[in-house]
């Protein structure tokens, strides 16, 4: 764990460092101390004015964002995995990022902009909403929410609701809108290209709250991977947990999905890579799962950026191409059926 | 602690699955349920450690209704061992058993020393601390039932509740893990399809029938021709174990088309005394136990 807070600190600091402007790891962090504690005056400063707005202004809450963001869908993930026992869900089947989607390119198809910069993203949050509330409905019949019952929900509404973008998108291409389509596109694949430290402070308070209350959790979250029966044996009351935990983790994908978009395979795949590294037990899943997960949108959205530079490619591109090969050559390696821990 | 069930009545989806039932199992007893598939046995079972509520009646240890109590504070008094669908992520032995102690533990407290030696007694107890590390997915039926037996010592309740913990299991394992809960000497209720391994351990056992709790009483008592074929729809035949002189029971099907059965006829029948007059009964048996309850099909979760 201790290695892995270094590797997160070590990968920050990297990835503010490589850009098209390389800037030495000293002046990073000594931009980094001045602006933070500008009335210490524990340094001078010795640079110019463009490369404290790259270092301070652009690369840090951008580096920031996608440690946030890669370590809460990452915990997301391995949370949704427990409280469903599928290990195929991950942050977006119960349509969470369908219903951001409809909301982001209603946004960016209809030029609607009540709420000024923040349209987008309040209008994928709005969308993220109403989708959980609909699945959250349909889950539900006698007061009980299986976890089948879940998914399916979260199938059905994730593919109603892809439609209406579908529709969006296709009606748009038709009248001529080649711009708007081609950032829909960047908008559902993700990316942190947006990111200013005015958008950070929720994120970054959604993540450590929503991780601190799972953390805390973890012992039930064990109790009821194990079975509705085993959990509720063991002190957990499954229906009310489960019930719990499905608001917080929708609440804080929501919050994810509209500041980043639609990043896939790190809620999927972190999880299980931290499993084959540490086990199941959800004490250890978690921390490692965010810290890893951070580590790894950190690093995908320095490739993002730098591959075709000056352009841009969506950071979920570079998840999965990254990301699967490296998960399946994991798989391979060991035992399919028994996944056993590192040694 | 003393485990009682009375008048509950437990309903599924808008269907009554038990009906009113009654149960009393002393302190330190062994109960056993028994009845066919789809009796109700584990619906019973399930009102009492709260995963369904009862729609009437109550479920009480040593006085206090369960359903009045939080699910951490029943847990803490009473652990169970039921099988879950295969687990798709990899516990080891250890971790597994260590969950025993979550109802004990704040939201912030570590694993003591305390807990650790709790789960290593209980698998000591049960004779698995050499497989601790082992991954729980990786063992066999009997060693899985172990272990869950060991997570609810580490559990520390006065009570403990199984669902038929013998299914799948061979019959070693099946002595085994009977053997095992007879000698924690702690309250015990557990649904059995073997109806002789029921007369072998149990105090007291309860036959049910579509949801309702017919008779109850000592194996003796109970495992009568009568209730057996009226419940099970089976003819039985009453003997004794020649060594423990408890009741040991022999089954043949109710409309046998060959009188002779599949195997040749047996002379000599113990417990012939039981049988109702009406009953034909010798050269019907089988002579096997524990043949013909098993065959009734896929098992239904109620």
């Amino acid at each position: 764990m201790g290695a892995l807070t270094v590797g997160v600190l070590f990968s920050v600091t990297l990835a503010v460092m490589i850009g098209s402007v390389p800037i030495p790891a000293s002046e990073v962090w000594r931009i980094a101390v001045f602006r933070t504690f500008p009335e210490l005056g524990l340094v001078t400063p010795d640079w110019t004015g463009i490369t404290e707005s790259i270092v301070w202004d652009v690369r840090f809450p951008r580096v920031l964002l996608g440690a946030f963001v890669g370590a809460g869908l990452s915990i997301v993930g391995a949370t949704l995995q427990a409280m469903v026992r599928n290990p195929l869900a991950d942050p977006y089947v119960f349509g969470i990022t369908s219903g951001a989607s409809v909301g982001a390119v209603a946004v960016i198809l209809l030029g609607l902009s009540v709420f000024g910069v923040y349209s987008l993203s309040i209008a994928a949050f709005v969308g993220a909403l109403v989708a959980f509330g609909l699945v959250f409905l349909l889950a539900q019949r006698d007061g009980v929410m299986s976890p089948v019952r879940l998914i399916l929900a979260g199938v059905a509404i994730s593919y109603v609701l892809s439609a209406i973008t579908s529709f969006m998108v296709f009606y748009a291409a038709n009248t001529g809108n080649g711009g708007e389509v081609r950032s829909v596109l960047f908008w559902l694949l993700g990316g942190l290209g947006g990111a200013r430290w005015i958008y950070l402070t929720l994120p970054a308070l959604a993540v450590l709250l929503g991780t601190l209350y799972l953390v805390l959790q973890a012992r039930s979250l064990n109790a009821l991977v194990v079975g509705e029966e085993s959990a509720a044996g063991l002190g957990v009351d499954p229906q009310a947990f489960r019930r719990q935990l499905f608001v917080v983790t929708a609440l804080l994908t929501g919050v994810l999905v509209a500041v980043s978009g639609g990043i896939g395979f790190v809620g999927l795949m972190l999880p299980h890579i931290v499993r084959l590294m540490v086990g199941a037990d959800h004490r250890r899943v978690l921390p490692v799962a965010g810290l890893l997960g951070a580590i790894f949108l950190i690093w995908a959205d320095v490739l993002a950026r730098t591959i075709v530079a000056p352009s841009e490619l969506p950071i979920g591109i570079i998840t999965a191409f990254v990301g699967a090969p490296f998960f399946i050559w994991l798989l391979r390696r060991r035992s399919v059926g028994a996944v056993g821990r590192a040694a | 602690m003393r485990l009682e069930v009375s008048g509950a009545t437990v309903d599924i989806d808008g269907h009554r699955i038990v009906h009113e039932a009654q149960l009393d199992v002393p302190a330190g007893q062994m109960v056993g349920l028994l009845g066919p598939n789809g009796s109700g046995k584990s619906t019973l079972l399930r009102c009492v450690y709260r995963v369904l509520r009862p729609v009437a009646g109550s479920v009480s240890l040593d006085g206090r209704d369960v359903w009045q109590m939080s699910a951490r504070d029943v847990a803490r008094q009473a652990a169970i061992v039921v099988q879950e669908p295969p687990l798709e992520f990899s516990f080891t032995v250890r971790e597994m058993t260590m969950m025993g102690r979550g109802p004990h533990k704040g939201l912030l407290e570590r694993d003591s020393m305390h807990d650790a030696s709790l789960v290593d007694g209980a698998l000591d107890r049960v004779g698995m601390a050499e497989l601790a590390e082992r991954e729980f997915s990786s063992l066999s039926g009997g060693e899985k039932q172990r272990v869950l037996i060991a997570r609810a010592l580490a559990q520390e309740g006065h009570a403990l509740i199984l669902d038929e913990p013998t299914n799948h299991l061979d019959i070693r394992y099946q002595i085994d893990i009977l053997e095992l809960v007879r000698s924690l000497g702690v309250t015990t209720v557990t649904a059995l399809h073997d109806l002789n391994l029921a007369a072998a351990y149990c105090d007291r056992v309860y036959l049910l029938s579509h949801g309702r709790v017919v008779a109850g009483g000592t194996p003796a008592e109970i495992l009568r021709p009568d209730l057996l074929r009226e419940v099970f729809g089976i003819h039985a035949v009453i003997g004794r174990h020649p060594v423990s002189e408890r009741p040991h029971l022999f089954f043949s099907a109710l409309e046998d088309p060959d009188p002779a059965g599949p195997v040749a006829p047996r002379a000599t029948v113990g417990g012939q005394a039981r049988i109702p007059a009406l009953e034909p009964v010798v050269g019907r048996t089988i002579g096997m136990s524990g043949l013909d309850v098993r065959s009734g099909g896929p098992r239904r979760t109620a």
